[in-house]
């Protein structure tokens, strides 16, 4: 039987998201579908069906939908779960949101955030921080889960062209609705799937201070990131937190800058390619993971380190 | 109105994880448990509206060994009327739990139910949803403002993006973010206090609710470990390993 993987959009572009939980999907036998429900989420459709691999996009475009709200989807969801053994999204707080109401609602368990893909049933994920991976199978008929975007690579956003088929959908539940956003806006890549991240913790000391690790960012083209420590000081928002309970990442270099490595933190970075650590204490348990260590104050390296990239020739502006 | 709060016993954040040499867990003996995070963040918000005098009554539920009534101690200590034990000494999943938190809260019938958005031990993040979804409420998950009106509650999330506000009616489950608010150090007077509060203690059976397991542990094994790397002298060295050691630059 076929997959269905749930997209995750703002009802205009597909996130990138949504194509590493198409990879997991296309690890299963049978085909591999996507429901895109959004509001006026025609590109959204359009751009599904592009994906390599997907056979075929079920678009259901109702206002009820164009948020995202949980209540609205999961009935949605369970209404097509008849056709599926897997019903996967991404562990964002999006597929976190929503695919548990969906579990529930169709009498299964959800197996969360998973790294690896053993068989049908059987899946590899990290528990306790990181510090435990369970092998755990699903007795379930249906499985429902969510994927950990930097254990699956992305599906190829070309090569597919798959049928689009409109569905009607139980539509507004009227248990909750959309206020309002407050997103963050930057010009960086997105945390998630930046190939550089540097990152400050509480050694930053406020948030003004974050501008130099904006300085060394920019010049790498690289995304800012954040231990919890800075985030719960205010330094910077709550989407910059990376670790245990915020963004998984994985980029090719991990920059932490006065970040003391705290096991939280270390749950949502250590699987980066490359970790540098700048830190003046020289104990910091972030040194114990780092590929290379600067024991250094951060107020005196960051600067050099913006210089040292113009030096090189290294800054990509 | 009544607040539910539901609470998990959980390792300590602080304790070094270490996977048993059968793989058939992780170490629990001796090892200091307490509050799971979330969960205490959880019980502060909901003390916080009865001080306020939005809530009534706080009544916190969990569901676990005979151990985690120490864990219903911590949150009545912190301010919680009273408290419900559901003594459940196998493994409990997340579905089996919102499956008992429905008994109660049907018993109970709360205008809202709080939890933390997970627990730092399995970190399934799924309990609160599962809740919602069986009542038939509304959900706000991962709550770092709770503003509650007539009938219904305006929630700020902490999203991929950033925040998302939505309304939802009560009664509804919300989860909490960590910036909900920093949990107080129970004092030694409400410590005593707690003692003598009432804890109602029966079994999952008792209840009447179905908590076998829908997933096996096959095993559970150490993460790959990371080597601790070089440390580099100044920042020109670090930038040259960089560039033509690691050829990340």
């Amino acid at each position: 039987m076929a997959s269905l993987v749930v997209a995750e959009h703002d009802n205009i572009e597909l996130k990138r998201a949504t194509l590493h939980a198409v990879t997991a999907a296309s690890q299963f036998e049978g085909e591999v579908h996507i429901l895109v429900a959004g509001a006026d989420s025609a590109a959204v459709a359009a751009a599904a069906a592009q994906v390599a691999g997907v056979t075929k996009v079920l678009h259901a475009d109702d206002p009820a939908y164009g948020h995202g709200l949980a209540e609205n989807l999961a009935p949605l969801i369970v209404g097509l779960a008849e056709g599926y053994d897997h019903l996967l999204a991404c562990a964002t707080t999006f597929g976190k949101n929503t695919m548990p109401r969906v579990a529930a609602l169709l009498d299964v368990a959800q197996i969360s955030e998973i790294s690896a893909i053993v068989s049908a049933d059987t899946f590899v994920r990290p528990t306790y921080a990181g510090n435990a991976m369970a092998t755990v199978k699903s007795n379930d008929a249906r499985k429902v889960i969510t994927v950990r975007a930097t254990a699956f690579d992305a599906a190829a956003e070309e090569g597919g062209s798959a049928a689009v088929e409109a569905i009607d959908g139980p539509g507004d539940q009227g248990l909750s609705r959309f206020e309002r956003h407050e997103l963050s806006v930057s010009e960086r890549p997105e945390l998630t799937s930046a190939d550089i991240v540097v990152s400050g913790g509480r050694g930053m000391q406020s948030g003004e201070n974050f501008s130099l690790v904006e300085a060394v960012a920019d010049r790498l083209g690289a995304a800012v990131g954040a231990s919890r420590a800075a985030v719960d000081a205010g330094y910077v928002p709550n989407d910059y937190q990376v670790g245990q309970t915020g963004k998984v990442v994985a980029p090719n270099l991990y920059v932490a800058v006065g970040i003391s490595g705290a096991i939280q933190h270390l749950a949502g970075m250590k699987d980066s390619k490359v970790i540098v650590a700048i830190n003046k204490d020289e104990e910091a348990p972030i040194f114990q993971i780092a590929d290379y260590g600067l024991v250094a104050d951060l107020f005196k390296a960051l600067p050099e380190l913006a210089e040292e990239l113009d030096k090189q020739n290294i800054s990509k502006n | 109105m009544k607040v539910l709060v539901g609470i998990k016993r959980t390792i300590d954040a602080n304790v070094k994880v270490r996977v048993k040499a059968d793989e058939s867990g992780v170490e629990t003996a001796n090892v200091k448990m307490t509050i799971n995070p979330f969960c205490e963040i959880a019980v502060e918000e909901a003390v916080r509206m009865k001080e306020a005098g939005i809530a009534e009554e706080v009544v916190v539920v969990t569901a676990g060994p005979e151990e985690a009534r120490q864990t219903l101690m911590t949150a009545l200590a912190i301010g919680a009327d009273r408290a419900v034990h559901v003594v459940a000494e196998q493994d409990i999943q997340p579905l089996a739990v919102a499956k008992v938190l429905k008994a109660v809260i049907e018993q109970e019938s709360p205008g809202l139910v709080i939890l933390g958005k997970q627990a730092i031990d399995d970190d399934s993040n799924q309990t609160g949803q599962m809740l919602a979804a069986l009542l038939g409420w509304p959900q706000a998950t991962f709550a770092s403002k709770i503003t509650l009106g007539e009938g219904e509650a305006e929630v700020t999330r902490e999203i991929d993006g950033g925040l998302e506000t939505l309304t939802v009616k009560l009664p509804a489950v919300v989860t909490t973010d960590l910036r909900l608010n920093e949990p107080r150090y129970a004092s030694l007077p409400n410590i005593m206090k707690a003692k003598k509060k009432p804890i109602d203690a029966k079994t999952v059976e008792e209840w009447g609710v179905d908590a076998a397991p829908r997933i096996e542990v096959l095993n559970v094994k150490s993460p790959g470990k990371r080597e601790a790397g070089v440390i580099v002298e100044n920042v020109a060295e670090l930038v040259d390993k960089l560039q033509n050691e690691a050829k990340v630059l």
